[in-house]
Protein backbone atom coordinates (compact mmCIF):
# COMPACT_ATOMS: atom_id res chain seq x y z
CA UNK A 1 0.00 0.00 0.00
CA UNK A 2 2.88 1.92 -0.54
CA UNK A 3 2.27 2.48 -4.04
CA UNK A 4 -0.16 5.46 -3.82
CA UNK A 5 2.20 7.58 -1.66
CA UNK A 6 5.14 7.33 -4.14
CA UNK A 7 3.21 8.16 -7.07
CA UNK A 8 1.19 11.24 -5.18
CA UNK A 9 5.17 12.26 -3.97
CA UNK A 10 6.44 12.47 -7.94
CA UNK A 11 3.41 14.44 -9.31
CA UNK A 12 3.84 16.78 -5.70
CA UNK A 13 7.95 16.81 -8.05
CA UNK A 14 6.37 17.76 -10.78
CA UNK A 15 3.87 20.83 -8.93
CA UNK A 16 7.03 22.40 -7.43
CA UNK A 17 9.27 22.22 -10.69
CA UNK A 18 6.52 23.90 -12.47
CA UNK A 19 6.05 26.52 -10.52
CA UNK A 20 9.90 27.16 -9.64
CA UNK A 21 9.46 28.21 -13.63
CA UNK A 22 7.55 30.85 -12.25
CA UNK A 23 10.22 31.99 -9.76
CA UNK A 24 13.02 32.56 -12.56
CA UNK A 25 11.17 34.10 -14.96
CA UNK A 26 8.61 36.42 -12.89
CA UNK A 27 8.93 39.84 -13.76
CA UNK A 28 9.50 42.14 -10.88
CA UNK A 29 9.37 41.03 -7.16
CA UNK A 30 5.34 39.68 -6.28
CA UNK A 31 5.29 36.90 -8.78
CA UNK A 32 8.21 35.21 -7.09
CA UNK A 33 6.72 36.03 -3.67
CA UNK A 34 3.98 33.89 -4.66
CA UNK A 35 5.72 31.28 -6.66
CA UNK A 36 7.64 31.29 -2.81
CA UNK A 37 4.65 30.67 -0.81
CA UNK A 38 3.47 27.99 -3.17
CA UNK A 39 6.96 26.33 -2.92
CA UNK A 40 6.61 26.43 0.69
CA UNK A 41 2.97 24.50 1.33
CA UNK A 42 4.27 22.16 -1.61
CA UNK A 43 7.14 21.19 0.90
CA UNK A 44 4.27 20.55 3.72
CA UNK A 45 2.83 18.33 1.89
CA UNK A 46 5.58 16.80 0.69
CA UNK A 47 6.66 15.80 4.39
CA UNK A 48 3.50 14.35 5.16
CA UNK A 49 3.58 11.64 2.61
CA UNK A 50 6.79 10.88 2.87
CA UNK A 51 6.59 9.89 6.34
CA UNK A 52 3.77 8.03 5.11
CA UNK A 53 6.05 6.05 2.39
CA UNK A 54 9.12 5.13 5.32
CA UNK A 55 6.08 4.19 7.92
CA UNK A 56 7.59 6.49 10.52
CA UNK A 57 5.58 9.14 12.70
CA UNK A 58 8.38 11.55 12.87
CA UNK A 59 8.20 14.08 10.36
CA UNK A 60 4.61 15.61 10.89
CA UNK A 61 5.65 17.43 13.98
CA UNK A 62 8.12 19.10 11.46
CA UNK A 63 5.33 19.36 9.20
CA UNK A 64 3.00 21.28 11.84
CA UNK A 65 6.02 23.59 12.83
CA UNK A 66 7.50 24.30 9.22
CA UNK A 67 3.60 25.49 8.05
CA UNK A 68 3.55 28.34 11.00
CA UNK A 69 7.04 29.14 10.63
CA UNK A 70 6.38 29.42 6.43
CA UNK A 71 3.40 31.86 7.48
CA UNK A 72 4.84 33.86 9.53
CA UNK A 73 7.86 34.48 6.80
CA UNK A 74 5.09 35.26 4.23
CA UNK A 75 3.32 38.11 6.38
CA UNK A 76 6.96 39.55 7.04
CA UNK A 77 7.69 39.80 3.34
CA UNK A 78 4.40 41.44 2.33
CA UNK A 79 4.28 43.74 5.52
CA UNK A 80 8.29 45.06 4.42
CA UNK A 81 6.90 45.25 0.57
CA UNK A 82 4.42 47.64 1.42
CA UNK A 83 5.74 49.87 3.83
CA UNK A 84 9.65 49.89 2.93
CA UNK A 85 10.05 49.45 6.58
CA UNK A 86 9.41 46.48 8.85
CA UNK A 87 8.54 48.45 12.50
CA UNK A 88 7.62 52.35 12.33
CA UNK A 89 10.13 53.69 15.64
CA UNK B 1 -9.73 44.86 32.06
CA UNK B 2 -11.91 44.33 35.41
CA UNK B 3 -10.57 41.25 38.11
CA UNK B 4 -13.32 39.49 37.07
CA UNK B 5 -12.52 38.87 33.28
CA UNK B 6 -8.85 38.83 34.24
CA UNK B 7 -9.07 35.48 36.21
CA UNK B 8 -11.63 34.33 33.38
CA UNK B 9 -9.65 34.57 30.61
CA UNK B 10 -6.44 33.69 32.77
CA UNK B 11 -8.21 30.22 33.37
CA UNK B 12 -9.66 29.75 30.21
CA UNK B 13 -6.06 30.21 28.40
CA UNK B 14 -4.65 27.82 30.82
CA UNK B 15 -7.20 24.99 29.53
CA UNK B 16 -7.14 25.85 26.21
CA UNK B 17 -2.85 25.32 26.49
CA UNK B 18 -2.91 22.20 28.67
CA UNK B 19 -4.91 20.55 26.62
CA UNK B 20 -3.15 21.22 23.51
CA UNK B 21 -0.04 20.04 24.89
CA UNK B 22 -1.40 17.20 26.02
CA UNK B 23 -2.83 16.03 22.55
CA UNK B 24 0.28 17.01 20.74
CA UNK B 25 2.43 14.69 22.55
CA UNK B 26 0.88 11.09 22.96
CA UNK B 27 -2.91 11.32 24.93
CA UNK B 28 -2.99 7.86 24.45
CA UNK B 29 -0.08 7.13 26.55
CA UNK B 30 -0.34 9.69 29.41
CA UNK B 31 -4.26 9.21 29.97
CA UNK B 32 -5.13 5.80 29.16
CA UNK B 33 -1.82 4.28 30.83
CA UNK B 34 0.95 4.86 33.71
CA UNK B 35 0.86 8.21 34.32
CA UNK B 36 2.72 10.33 37.38
CA UNK B 37 2.77 14.39 38.31
CA UNK B 38 6.46 14.44 36.89
CA UNK B 39 5.70 13.76 33.00
CA UNK B 40 2.66 15.68 33.61
CA UNK B 41 4.77 18.77 34.87
CA UNK B 42 6.56 19.42 31.72
CA UNK B 43 3.03 20.27 30.31
CA UNK B 44 2.08 22.44 33.60
CA UNK B 45 5.05 25.03 33.11
CA UNK B 46 4.32 25.38 29.44
CA UNK B 47 0.79 26.04 29.98
CA UNK B 48 2.06 28.44 32.70
CA UNK B 49 4.54 30.11 30.54
CA UNK B 50 1.68 30.88 27.87
CA UNK B 51 -1.01 31.74 29.99
CA UNK B 52 1.28 34.78 31.63
CA UNK B 53 2.72 35.94 28.54
CA UNK B 54 -0.43 35.88 26.04
CA UNK B 55 -4.08 35.66 28.16
CA UNK B 56 -5.40 38.69 26.56
CA UNK B 57 -5.09 38.00 22.93
CA UNK B 58 -7.24 35.18 23.07
CA UNK B 59 -10.02 36.11 25.44
CA UNK B 60 -11.06 39.81 24.78
CA UNK B 61 -14.00 39.99 27.06
CA UNK B 62 -17.07 38.66 27.66
CA UNK B 63 -19.38 39.39 24.98
CA UNK B 64 -23.34 39.04 24.87
CA UNK B 65 -24.65 35.52 23.67
CA UNK B 66 -21.75 34.00 23.13
CA UNK B 67 -23.07 30.38 23.18
CA UNK B 68 -25.15 31.22 19.93
CA UNK B 69 -23.23 32.94 17.97
CA UNK B 70 -20.55 29.93 18.32
CA UNK B 71 -23.15 27.45 17.18
CA UNK B 72 -24.16 29.70 14.59
CA UNK B 73 -20.27 30.02 13.40
CA UNK B 74 -19.78 26.53 13.72
CA UNK B 75 -22.60 25.76 11.07
CA UNK B 76 -21.24 28.70 9.01
CA UNK B 77 -18.22 26.47 8.48
CA UNK B 78 -19.57 23.84 7.13
CA UNK B 79 -21.20 25.98 4.35
CA UNK B 80 -17.75 27.68 3.82
CA UNK B 81 -16.11 23.89 2.91
CA UNK B 82 -18.68 23.52 0.08
CA UNK B 83 -17.91 27.29 -0.86
CA UNK B 84 -14.29 25.94 -1.01
CA UNK B 85 -14.62 23.25 -3.24
CA UNK B 86 -17.07 25.48 -5.57
CA UNK B 87 -14.21 27.39 -5.80
CA UNK B 88 -11.54 25.35 -7.00
CA UNK B 89 -13.56 23.65 -9.47
CA UNK B 90 -14.35 27.23 -11.17
CA UNK B 91 -10.93 28.02 -10.93
CA UNK B 92 -10.12 24.85 -12.73
CA UNK B 93 -12.94 25.50 -15.76
CA UNK B 94 -10.59 28.84 -16.35
CA UNK B 95 -7.43 27.27 -16.30
CA UNK B 96 -9.10 25.11 -18.89
CA UNK B 97 -10.28 27.63 -20.92
CA UNK B 98 -13.93 26.74 -20.31
CA UNK B 99 -14.66 29.93 -19.14
CA UNK B 100 -13.69 33.09 -20.03
CA UNK B 101 -11.00 35.73 -17.49
CA UNK B 102 -12.17 39.60 -17.45
CA UNK B 103 -10.73 40.62 -14.15
CA UNK B 104 -12.21 44.09 -12.72
CA UNK B 105 -12.21 45.67 -8.78
CA UNK B 106 -15.03 46.85 -7.11
CA UNK B 107 -15.69 48.25 -4.26
CA UNK B 108 -19.17 48.01 -1.84
CA UNK B 109 -20.47 49.10 1.74
CA UNK B 110 -21.56 46.80 4.24
CA UNK B 111 -23.22 46.69 7.75
CA UNK B 112 -20.94 45.09 10.07
CA UNK B 113 -18.82 46.71 12.34
CA UNK B 114 -16.95 45.08 15.16
CA UNK B 115 -13.67 42.90 14.42
CA UNK B 116 -14.75 39.68 14.22
CA UNK B 117 -17.05 40.04 11.75
CA UNK B 118 -15.35 42.12 9.16
CA UNK B 119 -12.60 38.97 9.29
CA UNK B 120 -15.21 36.17 9.02
CA UNK B 121 -16.54 38.31 6.09
CA UNK B 122 -13.10 39.01 4.33
CA UNK B 123 -11.75 35.16 5.08
CA UNK B 124 -15.26 33.48 3.09
CA UNK B 125 -14.65 36.46 0.29
CA UNK B 126 -11.61 35.23 -0.54
CA UNK B 127 -12.67 31.59 -0.30
CA UNK B 128 -15.98 32.00 -2.61
CA UNK B 129 -15.74 31.20 -6.10
CA UNK B 130 -14.11 34.17 -8.07
CA UNK B 131 -13.29 37.30 -5.41
CA UNK B 132 -10.59 37.72 -3.21
CA UNK B 133 -10.39 40.99 -0.51
CA UNK B 134 -8.22 43.76 -1.13
CA UNK B 135 -8.34 46.29 1.20
CA UNK B 136 -11.08 46.96 4.15
CA UNK B 137 -11.99 50.14 5.56
CA UNK B 138 -13.39 49.55 9.54
CA UNK B 139 -15.36 53.06 9.83
CA UNK B 140 -17.82 52.31 7.43
CA UNK B 141 -17.46 48.73 6.95
CA UNK B 142 -16.16 49.04 2.84
CA UNK B 143 -14.54 46.89 0.90
CA UNK B 144 -12.10 46.78 -1.63
CA UNK B 145 -12.39 43.18 -4.15
CA UNK B 146 -11.00 41.87 -6.86
CA UNK B 147 -13.61 39.51 -8.65
CA UNK B 148 -12.57 37.66 -11.83
CA UNK B 149 -15.48 37.68 -13.80
CA UNK B 150 -18.84 39.33 -14.35
CA UNK B 151 -20.80 36.39 -12.50
CA UNK B 152 -19.38 36.54 -9.43
CA UNK B 153 -19.35 40.19 -8.89
CA UNK B 154 -22.93 40.19 -9.75
CA UNK B 155 -23.23 37.41 -6.89
CA UNK B 156 -21.44 39.50 -4.28
CA UNK B 157 -22.79 43.08 -5.21
CA UNK B 158 -26.56 42.45 -6.24
CA UNK B 159 -27.53 39.30 -4.80
CA UNK B 160 -25.53 39.95 -0.76
CA UNK B 161 -26.45 36.32 0.06
CA UNK B 162 -22.93 36.13 1.74
CA UNK B 163 -23.72 39.79 3.97
CA UNK B 164 -27.04 38.16 5.00
CA UNK B 165 -25.42 34.67 6.70
CA UNK B 166 -22.44 36.31 8.31
CA UNK B 167 -24.81 39.38 9.70
CA UNK B 168 -27.36 36.60 10.58
CA UNK B 169 -24.28 35.18 13.02
CA UNK B 170 -23.52 38.36 14.65
CA UNK B 171 -26.64 39.74 14.65
CA UNK B 172 -25.37 43.12 12.85
CA UNK B 173 -27.56 43.14 9.89
CA UNK B 174 -28.89 46.30 9.30
CA UNK C 1 -14.96 -9.69 -0.24
CA UNK C 2 -15.83 -6.16 1.01
CA UNK C 3 -13.71 -5.73 3.93
CA UNK C 4 -13.13 -2.77 5.59
CA UNK C 5 -9.39 -2.81 4.49
CA UNK C 6 -10.01 -2.73 1.36
CA UNK C 7 -13.28 0.04 1.57
CA UNK C 8 -10.73 2.69 3.72
CA UNK C 9 -8.16 1.76 0.58
CA UNK C 10 -9.91 3.02 -2.11
CA UNK C 11 -11.69 5.70 -0.20
CA UNK C 12 -8.22 7.11 0.64
CA UNK C 13 -6.85 6.30 -2.91
CA UNK C 14 -9.94 8.59 -4.43
CA UNK C 15 -8.97 11.12 -1.86
CA UNK C 16 -5.29 11.29 -3.17
CA UNK C 17 -6.10 11.50 -6.33
CA UNK C 18 -8.21 14.20 -6.38
CA UNK C 19 -5.86 16.36 -3.84
CA UNK C 20 -2.75 16.07 -6.67
CA UNK C 21 -5.55 16.98 -9.69
CA UNK C 22 -5.87 20.14 -8.11
CA UNK C 23 -2.90 21.06 -7.22
CA UNK C 24 -1.48 20.33 -10.54
CA UNK C 25 -4.09 22.31 -11.98
CA UNK C 26 -2.93 25.01 -9.77
CA UNK C 27 0.62 25.08 -10.59
CA UNK C 28 -0.84 24.91 -14.16
CA UNK C 29 -2.58 28.13 -13.85
CA UNK C 30 0.01 30.02 -11.94
CA UNK C 31 2.11 30.04 -15.47
CA UNK C 32 -0.49 30.50 -17.54
CA UNK C 33 -2.44 33.12 -16.60
CA UNK C 34 -2.01 36.60 -17.63
CA UNK C 35 -1.47 38.63 -14.96
CA UNK C 36 -0.02 38.62 -11.31
CA UNK C 37 -3.99 39.23 -9.34
CA UNK C 38 -5.54 36.39 -11.60
CA UNK C 39 -2.37 33.65 -10.51
CA UNK C 40 -2.81 34.78 -7.16
CA UNK C 41 -6.98 33.41 -7.78
CA UNK C 42 -5.03 30.28 -9.05
CA UNK C 43 -3.19 29.51 -6.22
CA UNK C 44 -4.71 30.65 -3.34
CA UNK C 45 -8.19 28.43 -3.92
CA UNK C 46 -6.85 25.25 -5.88
CA UNK C 47 -3.70 24.75 -3.95
CA UNK C 48 -5.96 24.55 -0.44
CA UNK C 49 -8.45 22.47 -1.27
CA UNK C 50 -5.99 20.14 -2.74
CA UNK C 51 -3.64 20.23 0.41
CA UNK C 52 -6.80 19.69 2.39
CA UNK C 53 -7.42 16.68 -0.14
CA UNK C 54 -4.90 15.03 0.16
CA UNK C 55 -4.19 15.05 4.44
CA UNK C 56 -7.72 14.22 4.60
CA UNK C 57 -6.50 11.48 2.54
CA UNK C 58 -4.03 10.57 4.86
CA UNK C 59 -6.28 10.86 8.09
CA UNK C 60 -8.55 8.09 6.41
CA UNK C 61 -5.56 5.76 5.90
CA UNK C 62 -4.34 5.62 9.88
CA UNK C 63 -7.57 5.13 11.71
CA UNK C 64 -7.69 6.69 14.75
CA UNK C 65 -4.23 7.37 16.14
CA UNK C 66 -2.69 10.18 17.80
CA UNK C 67 -1.09 11.08 14.45
CA UNK C 68 -4.54 11.84 13.40
CA UNK C 69 -4.99 14.50 15.69
CA UNK C 70 -1.89 16.20 14.86
CA UNK C 71 -3.06 16.20 10.89
CA UNK C 72 -6.13 17.61 11.87
CA UNK C 73 -4.29 20.25 13.61
CA UNK C 74 -2.57 20.98 10.38
CA UNK C 75 -5.92 21.00 8.18
CA UNK C 76 -7.33 23.57 10.65
CA UNK C 77 -4.31 25.69 10.68
CA UNK C 78 -3.96 26.17 6.90
CA UNK C 79 -7.88 26.47 6.48
CA UNK C 80 -7.33 29.97 8.73
CA UNK C 81 -3.91 31.23 6.99
CA UNK C 82 -4.30 30.15 3.72
CA UNK C 83 -6.70 32.99 2.68
CA UNK C 84 -4.97 35.41 5.00
CA UNK C 85 -1.57 35.00 3.54
CA UNK C 86 -3.27 35.55 0.04
CA UNK C 87 -4.74 38.61 0.81
CA UNK C 88 -1.68 40.25 2.28
CA UNK C 89 0.64 39.67 -0.49
CA UNK C 90 -2.78 41.32 -2.85
CA UNK C 91 -2.72 44.24 -0.67
CA UNK C 92 0.85 44.69 -0.42
CA UNK C 93 0.98 44.65 -4.08
CA UNK C 94 -2.17 46.83 -4.84
CA UNK C 95 -0.71 49.46 -2.34
CA UNK C 96 2.80 49.56 -4.09
CA UNK C 97 1.23 50.23 -7.55
CA UNK C 98 1.07 47.05 -9.75
CA UNK C 99 -1.59 47.96 -12.24
CA UNK C 100 -4.26 45.32 -12.85
CA UNK C 101 -4.93 44.04 -16.26
CA UNK C 102 -8.02 43.95 -18.47
CA UNK C 103 -8.96 42.55 -21.31
CA UNK C 104 -7.02 43.17 -24.47
CA UNK C 105 -3.78 44.65 -22.97
CA UNK C 106 -0.82 42.74 -23.45
CA UNK C 107 0.22 40.06 -21.34
CA UNK C 108 2.88 40.71 -18.17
Amino acid sequence: MILPFVAVGILIGFTILISSYRMIFGPGTFNRIAAANVIGTKAIVLLIVASYIIERPHFVDIALMYAVLSFIGTIIIAKYMERGELCSP
Amino acid sequence: MRKGEKAFSMILTFCVAFIFWLLLSAWNKYLLGHYDLFRLARGIIVALIVTVTAHELLVPGRGEQVLLKIQRWLLYILWELYQIVLAAIDVASRVFGLRPVDPRIIEFETTLRSDLALTTFADSITLTPGTITIDIEPERGKYTVHAIDKGPADALTVDQTMQKKVGHIFMEEG
Amino acid sequence: MLTVDLIVDIITIVFLAGGAFFMITGAVGLVKFPDFYTRLHATGKCDTLGQILIIVGCMFFEGFNFITVKLFFVVAFYLFAGPAATHAIMKAAYFTGLKPWKKGDPRM
